[in-house]
């Protein structure tokens, strides 16, 4: 008879079994059968056997003198742990509570005597069969737990990294407040936030698509574009433009970025809005009671090409002590019990709820975990605070190189004519060109908002024709910016001219700037006579440039202004 | 008749499985036998009656004498719940039964010499 499975060879097998004649007897069938033999006399022999030599099987009798097979059997069962032993016990009758006896005791099969050698073989084949299936278990287990323990160790370490690229910015700021969950970067979840060189707040909130460490990939360039770019003066349009480009050539097809981008200036009394994809954030007037929804108007980062691509952003007034709320769709798409989604308008009613703006983010959580069955690892919200920074120039830059080459004794000039003021902002590069001066870095702030202010007025106000007095109220606010989007997209003609002048002095230096602009000029006396005013719309730029520069010099016609920083040279 | 005390199929099966080591079984055998055969009159205890029976029940069977496992088996059992009344009997049984055993065996072993003799191994 050819058995129907292929024999196995080669195991150890532990035969337990008092009577010689049968031991020598199924020593020679399972040694005939390819396999080498131990031989024990009774139970206590076979454990100590089974310790020494680790046999893959055992025969085991039942009745032996010294230690019987069921207590041989559960010892020997317990030495071998995890590892299945199988035992096949020996019996000469069919007696039903001597086998269940067997089973009770750890036994996998029972071999009735007399012994059929073709029966044993194919009941250590199958033995063996299970052994090796237990074997690849316990192998593919230890080797799921090791991968599973490597790829946690991954992500701690990912995280450490993106932890330090995401939390280098301000968010620890006071008038920031945010909560994320722990893992929501690896849920695509990203919040950057930054001090522009004027002392605006540049804040970031994005939602990657998808899961895990792939999402998390992009927030890398992502991170460096924010940080590096309104370190350096460049304004939300030409950032989000690179974003885009970059996350558009770097991310496969089906990912992108959702992501609401901000700049918030109190100086200006003002909020800079860009989203794409996110759900509605909320602007929330202190004074006035009043929550005006930011709706997303553009399509994600990452989409659509650089030609496509609209970082047209909308500005809304927004006083000190103004609050902004942000918030990612983990807030908004929480599932709780019956399936349902927490959504807008349980939002909205926590929103009307609060009384304490600064417990917001605390009153919305609470609002989840009452609501929700199940938690989510990507809910991001941040609370942002209008305020006016202590004093100008709050963040100093930081320079790494040497100081050797400072060039102090230059001018320059430049006009920037009607394409190029379309489409082209010279501040970063003009910033970054006088803080080669090494004396001027120390007022590096003041110079950037005094010379973004002065700019953008002889842009707004010269060359596009603005009226300032339209900014008196939140409507007009809004009329404004689109007037200038829609005056400067169909400019023709016109300039802004700026000149710049270092002068070493016998202990230090001089910068005299001049902006220049080929608009029709103001009442210089009139502006002059009026009092310095902080809490008003119209006018904020001369108003600021005033404050930050009581030097500032306007031409008779008002078409050109003039200032002047001074540096004592360093000890 | 003696089918039932040395089962002839038994033997040739075993013959065949142990090869050359067919004649140290039955050795082994009816060494292991004697030995039992003295601890089933010397067991003062049940307990002993039921192990010694219980061994001498399990080589009788692989080794196909059938009567005398059978025997075995009985005694074992009646060990095994203590009716001990008249158990000297069924001893007594049994080694009337053993002797014919070993004479079988005995035959069995000297035919095993001489055709390993006439073989040469």
């Amino acid at each position: 008879m050819n058995s129907p499975l292929p024999q196995a060879h080669g195991l150890t097998v532990l035969i337990a079994e008092d009577g010689a004649a049968d031991r020598l007897l199924l020593s020679s069938i399972v040694q005939r059968q390819g396999h080498k033999v131990l031989l024990a006399c009774n139970g206590a022999e076979a454990v100590e056997l089974f310790r020494q030599q680790r046999p893959q099987l055992v025969l085991m009798d039942g009745l032996m003198p010294v230690m019987d097979g069921f207590e041989a059997t559960r010892q020997i069962k317990a030495l071998a742990g995890e590892v299945l032993v199988p035992v096949i016990f020996l019996t000469s009758l069919n007696h039903a509570d001597a086998l269940t006896r067997t089973l009770e005791a750890g036994g996998d099969d029972v071999l009735i005597k007399p012994y059929n050698p073709l029966l044993l073989a194919a009941k250590i084949t199958v033995m063996d069969r299970l052994r090796r299936l237990q074997e690849t278990v316990l192998q593919q287990r230890d080797l799921i737990a090791r991968h599973n323990e490597y790829l946690l160790n991954e992500q701690r370490v990912a995280k450490a990294v993106f932890d330090r690229v995401a939390h280098s910015g301000c968010l620890s700021a006071p008038n920031i407040r945010y909560r994320q969950s722990p893992y929501a970067l690896f849920n695509g979840d990203l919040l950057l936030a930054a001090y522009t060189p004027s002392g605006d707040t540049h804040v970031l909130l994005a939602d990657f698509t998808g899961h895990g460490l792939p999402a998390a990939i992009g927030a890398m360039p992502l991170s460096e574009v924010f940080y590096s770019m309104t370190t350096k003066g460049y304004g939300l349009g030409e950032m989000l433009r690179e974003m885009n480009a970059k996350l558009k050539r770097i991310l496969p097809v089906d990912m992108f970025c959702c992501a609401t981008l901000v700049c918030v200036s109190a100086q200006r009394r003002s909020v800079e809005v860009w989203s794409g994809g996110m759900p509605d954030g909320y602007l929330q007037a202190r004074a006035a009671g009043q929550r005006t929804p930011l709706i997303s108007q553009h399509v994600p980062l990452g989409v659509l090409k650089a030609k496509a691509f609209d970082h047209s952003t909308q500005v809304l007034p927004m006083h000190p002590g103004d609050q902004l709320f942000l918030l990612t769709d983990g807030v908004t798409e929480t599932i709780g019990p019956d399936d349902q989604l927490f959504g807008v308008e349980r939002l909205q009613r926590v929103l009307d709820s609060n009384r304490e703006p600064q417990q917001l983010i605390d009153e919305v959580e609470q609002a989840l975990r009452d609501f929700q069955g199940r938690t989510r690892d990507d809910v991001s919200m941040v609370l942002i605070t209008s305020q006016l920074p202590e004093h100008p120039g709050m963040p100093v830059m930081l320079y790494t190189d040497s100081g050797q080459c400072s060039p102090l004794d230059w001018s320059a000039s430049f006009e920037f004519r009607a394409s190029t003021l379309q489409q082209f902002n010279p501040l970063p590069y003009l910033l970054h060109l006088l803080m080669e001066v090494h004396g001027l870095r120390a007022q590096g702030a003041v110079i950037h908002s005094v010379l973004s202010e002065l700019y953008s007025n002889a842009l707004e106000h010269g060359v596009l024709g603005l009226d300032s007095r339209l900014k008196r109220d939140a409507e007009g606010f809004t009329r404004y910016y689109r007037l200038r989007n829609q005056r400067l997209a169909e400019l023709q003609r016109g300039f802004v001219r700026v000149s710049m002048q270092v002068m070493p002095c016998p202990r230090g230096g001089r910068l005299t700037l001049d902006v220049e602009d080929s608009g029709q000029g103001f009442d210089v006396a009139k502006m002059m006579a009026r009092p310095l005013e902080l809490d008003r719309f119209s006018g904020r730029g001369l108003n600021l440039v005033r404050q930050l520069c009581p030097a500032a010099r306007w031409s008779e016609e008002g078409r050109k202004s003039t200032v002047e920083f001074s540096w004592e040279a360093l000890a | 008749m003696s089918e039932i005390h040395m089962d002839q199929q038994v033997i040739s099966s075993l013959r065949e499985v142990m090869e050359g080591g067919f004649a140290e079984l039955l050795d082994t055998f009816l060494l292991d036998s004697e030995e039992r055969i003295g601890q089933l009159h010397n067991a003062h205890e049940a307990r002993d009656l039921t192990l010694v029976a219980h061994s001498f029940k399990g080589s009788s069977s692989n080794m196909g004498a059938i009567r005398l496992a059978q025997l075995c088996g009985q005694l074992e059992e009646r060990a095994q719940k203590k009716q001990l009344a008249g158990i000297e009997e069924l001893v007594i049984k049994i080694d009337d039964e053993y002797q014919m055993v070993r004479q079988l065996y005995r035959a069995e072993r000297q035919r095993v010499a001489a055709s390993s003799f006439a073989s040469g191994g």
